[in-house]
């Protein structure tokens, strides 16, 4: 079976310096797949070539037998590729329910947008109470289920998560990864890039380590968890 | 009751207006309300490019000259054309748009002070080349236009009805209600529509409205593009209107005026805007009369009536914005925009329970599974 994401041998500058040194990465259909590293190893900047935020220098990347390069950032929903960006970015003075129907915005199927809502409302029940408040009042935890749901409303093949843990208390983190885990396994492919490295090989299959711009270890999330090079970097023993 | 009759009430009180203020305080005010709804026009313009889209236009004034000399120019003995309304009209308007969409066009990456500082710019480029191209008659401007006719009735001259003589300004009053209505009923249908939900979008935060699918270059030059439309089309009836446009009528100067006129009433929302557009017009006039207050109080003029009427009305501006910093008259949305400070206003949710308890204060980013650190 082909990879759903192919990315191979990807260059990415950032400001001047080469923050992403070639590197190798798969995503299959279906698969929770992990990309961990600690700050400034070249994460959020793989990221952002992946969702066409920054252009890469070199290498490739194809998404359903598709190249990515240059392609537009609004066109990757279309494309089936969501991202949750980083620091949540939901639109703050729009309604819960006005935000996540902007996630729709492509869509034309008016009626299965509605069955989606309702869906979304059924996975996440805070948002179903707060449908008309609007998302700015929502707390951090809540505004990043919001972002994810809203992600989802697109109808994706794929969801790229940047940092979903960022900013959250640790009781929330822990909701948040069941909630990633929940999504993955109702059968959407996840690309989860996380700084938080035990919550992330908890939850994933598969995990990529990333260290200086390059991948450095990449192995079964399991396997990582047992790795002593892994958890002596990332896990703090 | 009260509200089957009020549409109503509305209508006749809106026909009765002209009548009323001529008895009432004389002919030159309707003349004054005529240019009150020429500016109603154009700050509904500017309130699709400010309000909805969120993109500071301080050069707004150019398509308004865009369309005004375009109506000159074709309908005037200056080159010699008369071109009939149903012609112009459209022509103003388009070209207009496309003068907008050139103006969006290189500043789609910029935001805010940088957005404001180019739009200015192309203000003044317009007004200058204007002022010193010989095919628009330089800063002697086009006179002896052709008033504004549909048919074979003309605007400015006087008709007789059912008795009574209507001099010009009222014709062209109800003309200018007509279409600020027309204008009023088109903004409010955008801002329900797709595209307005998307310039809400871009407004909110850009970059997550790209990933929701949204083109926001194309979407941003059709606010510039919109806005310029009405600009145009305000300008062409303004052309026909005055009979005579000089460069002088499209100075930075009006341009503020504009925006402050949205900022004031209440920027995004309709009403608020109109009454905004609607006072800032008719306010400078009222203060008028000061200056006979001061001769016969002091027996003589210590400041000069033009410059004391806009200090009074700078006042006047400034305090609006200190009391109400969302406008006279906001939209709900934009109200809760300007008195939300990072989230001190979290109402409690339904259920009584305080949201908000599971974020760590300033988004430091370090949880407590998480061991980085390590290069």
């Amino acid at each position: 079976m082909s990879a759903l994401l192919e990315v191979k041998g990807l260059q990415v500058h950032y400001g001047g310096i080469q923050a992403v040194k070639g590197i190798d990465l798969d995503v299959h259909e279906g698969e929770l797949v992990t990309l961990i590293g600690a700050n400034g190893a070249g994460k959020t900047s793989t990221l952002n070539a992946l969702s066409g935020l920054l252009k890469p220098a070199a290498g490739s990347i194809t998404f359903a037998g598709q190249p990515l390069a240059g392609m537009p950032v609004h066109q990757l929903i279309t494309a089936g590729l969501a991202l949750v960006p980083e620091g949540r970015g939901v639109f703050p003075r729009l309604t819960v329910a006005e935000n996540l129907a902007m996630g729709a915005y492509v869509r034309a199927d008016q009626a299965e947008v509605r069955k989606d809502l309702d869906r979304m409302f059924g996975l996440f029940e805070r948002l179903h109470e707060r449908r008309d408040q609007k998302a700015g009042t929502l707390s951090g935890g809540e505004q990043q289920m919001l972002a994810i749901g809203r992600a989802l409303m697109g109808r994706p093949r794929m969801l790229l998560l940047d940092e979903p843990s960022m900013g959250l208390a640790p009781l929330m983190v822990q909701k948040i990864i069941a909630v990633i885990r929940q999504v993955a396994a109702e059968g959407m492919t996840v690309l989860l890039v996380e700084q938080n490295a035990r919550l992330a090989l908890q939850a994933a299959q598969r995990a990529y380590v990333m260290e200086g711009g390059r991948i450095s270890f990449s192995d079964t999330a399991h396997a990582c968890l047992n790795d002593p090079r892994v958890r002596a970097a990332y896990l703090g023993e | 009751m009260k509200s089957r009759y009020l549409p109503l009430l509305l209508v006749v009180g809106i026909a009765a207006l002209p009548f009323v203020t001529d008895i009432a305080l004389g002919r030159s005010w309707v003349r004054l309300l005529d240019f009150a709804l020429l500016y109603a026009m154009l700050a509904l313009g500017l309130n699709i490019v400010v309000g909805y889209a969120g993109l500071l236009d301080l050069g707004y004034v150019a398509f308004y000259a865009v369309g005004a000399y375009s109506y000159a120019m074709l309908a005037s003995p200056h080159i010699g054309i008369h071109l009939p309304l149903y012609v112009l009209l459209p022509t103003g308007a388009l070209l207009a748009a496309a003068f907008g969409a050139l103006l969006g066009a290189p500043t789609l990456g910029l935001r805010g002070d940088y957005l404001a500082i180019v739009t200015m710019g192309f203000g003044e480029i317009i007004r200058i080349f204007l002022r010193n191209l010989s095919i628009t008659n330089g800063p002697a401007g086009i006179d002896l236009i052709d008033p504004i006719a549909i048919g074979g009735f003309s605007f400015s001259a006087s008709h007789t009805l059912f008795g009574f003589t209507l001099p010009g300004i009222y014709n062209y009053y109800f003309l200018f209600v007509g279409l600020t209505t027309l204008i009023l009923l088109m903004s409010k249908r955008l801002e329900g529509s797709r595209i307005g939900r998307a310039w809400a979008a871009i407004r909110e935060d850009e970059i997550a409205a790209k990933a929701m699918g949204l083109n926001t270059k194309n979407l941003k030059l059709l606010a510039f593009a919109m806005g310029a439309t009405f600009g145009g089309i305000s300008g062409v009836l303004f052309a026909g209107f005055q009979g005579f446009v000089s460069p002088e009528s499209f100075t930075m100067n009006e341009s503020v005026m504009i925006l402050c006129m949205v900022v004031l009433g209440g920027m995004g929302h309709l009403r608020g805007v109109l009454l905004g557009a609607l006072l800032l017009a008719i306010l400078p006039e009222a203060f008028r009369p000061l200056a006979q207050l001061q001769q016969s109080a002091f027996d003589q003029v210590y400041l000069d009536p033009a410059n004391l009427r806009m200090l009074l009305f700078a006042v006047a501006l400034i305090a609006v914005m200190i009391l109400r910093p969302e406008g006279l008259w906001p939209s709900p949305v934009r109200k809760r925009e300007l008195h939300d400070k990072e989230g001190d206003d979290r109402p409690l949710p339904p259920s009584g329970q305080p949201t908000g308890s599971d974020s760590v204060p300033g988004h430091t980013g370090v949880s407590a599974a998480d061991a980085g650190g390590v290069a």
